[in-house]
């Protein structure tokens, strides 16, 4: 029962880190990036190739996934994210899965179609136990490290937003891009390091959760609507909403497996729906904004 | 993307105070080339009797696409889970044979009331919400129907699908009756026929005061409500409409193929069709047909030479597609006109 929790808490986070960047995108530039899920593609393979071709070890990889997609995701902003923001929200949903088509037959093409495996070191492939019956809570090592980790950085953006100087810009930059263009705030320059490091975080979730999540060139499409479902029930205004829909998506997805294997993603998408009908905005998001 | 309600400008200028209803009547009119491209799509199983499976499947296609583009192009609702319509016809109309009655028209019936009543019940669901959230939830609602389908694998056969359908011969009173036949011959006639009589019905209601009032509803929601109309009313017929009609194109694929699997619900069959259509443009009914014939004729010739990567091309060009715009696209010549948008 615990372990499960744990569970669900540790999946819960992967799925805020890999999705942050995804809320951070819809509500900053009001872009429906349905591609998000191609960059944490990236990063998993990224972490993967390196460890097995370069025989790098998996905690050099990691920001390593962070940073080369991070700078895949500054290039392609500039160059073909920026035209389309101004589109319909349409033009934007298709063009993304465009560019997530594109992905997938890429890895497809360059890689393989296998779904691939990751060498933990062996520190992460611990497991911890306490208690007994039916409160025994089993932690492995490597669910414990992603939780740390995500907590880490959930805390760290959070003080970035509000309390540095790049932060109050941002927020300025989200409320209204008009006003803050003309306050002399280079939102192009925020909107592109916004989108570098929202697409960081997706790759470097992907290598985390490259083992958990399982990594094969479908993943852009399984896991797309699970990112959405975090930023639509979630909210795309703060840090807490995601943060919070996250954990308890990742939660009801994993006791749902457990207890109702058949129905578990059933109730998944049931509760987003009635979520959906009761907060059209989310359940966090502020009132009236758009 | 989307054409706006043609402006009165050219006629009306230099006609002075004309007539609006002569106006919004216009373009109702049929067109030559409009028969003449009927005339050839009809010329087509009748002259290449060998294509006669592709003509079937081009229809069906083009009926789920006509269906999303009442929604889409002309009412403006943004849907990722159109195939939930699609998927309850097919169910409908291939458990209505198998355990009610074979007769294909009234399977037909049977397989389009159902999915309108599904659109009818969900309806709520859409009038609410930004796009993301209709997105979002009409995703939802054919994730969900997919998770029922698989769950109830006794009643729908579950992921090993729903064999032998068998359909009764087409029995059409004062014109006879038709046995289906393994060269889809018939079918693609019956297909094209369903498809036929719903672009007929189609046209008729978007030059309809209710299609010109979608329209309307599309571009200009607050000013729709200023003028006293009840957008809510409007929305939900008009989603019902596009849901019978999804769903009868889910109940041809299973009476012409005899076969139901849960590929129906498959998200994949959601962007399918909304690729086909925004091929061929939404907000004007030929766009579905015509997205459908592009659509199918690409993917047959891409897959000739890379079957596997086939989405890789398909996806550049969608890329391709949004990033320049359709109008350009299409009308090289336009590349080098400055001034233009």
């Amino acid at each position: 029962m615990l372990t499960l929790l744990f569970d669900g808490i540790a999946y819960g986070m992967l799925l805020f880190v890999l999705a942050l960047g995804l809320a951070v995108t819809m509500g900053l530039m009001n872009f429906i990036n349905l591609a998000h899920g191609a960059f944490a593609m990236a990063g998993g393979y990224i972490l993967i190739l390196l460890m097995q071709r370069a025989g790098w070890p998996f905690l050099a990889c990691l920001p390593a996934a962070f940073v080369i997609t991070a700078a895949a995701g500054a290039l392609l902003e500039r160059t073909i994210y920026r035209p389309m923001y101004g589109k319909p929200h349409l033009d934007q949903v298709l063009f993304s899965i465009g560019l997530t088509f594109m992905a997938v037959a890429s890895v497809d093409f360059f890689i393989g179609s296998s779904p691939q495996n990751v060498q933990l070191p062996d520190w992460l492939r611990q497991r911890f136990e306490f208690g007994s019956g039916p409160w025994m809570l089993g932690m492995g090592a490597y669910r414990l490290f992603i939780i740390a980790t995500c907590l880490a950085l959930a805390l760290g953006l959070q003080a970035v937003l509000s309390r540095t100087r790049f932060g109050s810009r941002l927020r300025a930059a989200v409320d209204d891009p008009r006003v803050a263009a003309g306050l002399g705030i280079p939102v192009n320059r925020i909107f592109l390091l916004t989108f570098a490091v929202g697409s960081g975080l997706a790759g470097l979730g992907g290598a985390l959760g490259a083992d958990i999540l399982g990594l094969d060139p479908t993943f852009p499409l399984k896991f797309m609507v699970y990112f959405l479902i975090v930023c639509a029930v979630g909210g795309t205004s703060s840090i807490t909403g995601p943060l919070t829909a996250a954990l308890l998506l990742g939660i009801a997805d994993v006791m749902g497996k457990y207890y109702l294997p058949k129905l578990g993603a059933f109730i998944v998408y049931v509760l987003m729906i009635a979520i959906l009908l009761w907060r059209p905005q989310g359940l966090f998001s502020r009132e009236g904004k758009r | 993307m989307r054409r706006q309600l043609k402006s009165p400008a050219g006629a009306a200028g230099s006609a002075g105070a004309a007539d609006p209803g002569a106006l919004l009547l216009a373009p109702s009119r049929w067109r030559l080339w409009e028969l003449a491209l009927w005339a050839a799509i009809w010329a087509v199983p009748v002259f290449f009797g060998q294509h006669a499976a592709l003509v079937n499947e081009i229809a069906i296609l083009a009926l789920f696409a006509l269906s999303l583009d009442l929604i889409l192009g002309y009412a403006g609702i943004v849907s990722l889970g159109h195939a939930a319509f699609f998927g309850v016809g097919a169910y409908g109309a291939a458990l209505f044979a198998k355990h009610v009655m074979p007769d294909p028209l009234v399977g037909l019936a049977v397989g389009t009331s159902l999915s309108a009543l599904l659109g009818l019940i969900t309806s709520p669901m859409i009038v609410r919400g930004t796009d993301l959230t209709r997105l979002m939830v009409t995703m939802g609602v054919a994730l969900v129907l997919l998770e029922l389908a698989n769950k109830f694998d006794g009643l729908t056969g579950g992921a090993d699908g729903l064999q032998g359908v068998v359909m009764s011969p087409l029995v059409i009173p004062f014109i006879g009756r038709f046995e289906f036949d393994l060269g889809a011959r018939v079918a693609s006639f019956y297909s094209l026929a369903v498809l036929f009589i719903a672009f007929l019905l189609l046209r008729r209601v978007v030059h309809s005061p209710l299609g010109i009032s979608m329209q309307a509803l599309r571009d200009n929601r607050l000013r729709l409500m200023a003028i006293g109309l009840s957008v809510q009313g409007r929305l939900v017929a008009v989603y019902t409409l596009a849901a019978g009609l999804a769903g009868a194109a889910g109940a041809l694929l299973v009476q012409t193929t005899g076969f139901a699997s849960l590929d129906v619900f498959e998200f994949h069959r959601s962007a399918d069709v909304l690729l086909a259509l925004v091929i061929g443009g939404a907000g004007w009914l030929w766009g579905g047909l015509v997205g459908a014939i592009a659509f199918k004729v690409l993917h047959d010739v891409i897959s000739s030479f890379t079957a596997q990567y086939w989405t890789f091309w398909i996806g550049l060009f969608l890329v391709l597609l949004m990033l320049v715009g359709r109008e350009r696209l299409f009308r090289p010549w336009s590349w080098f006109k400055r001034g233009q948008r």
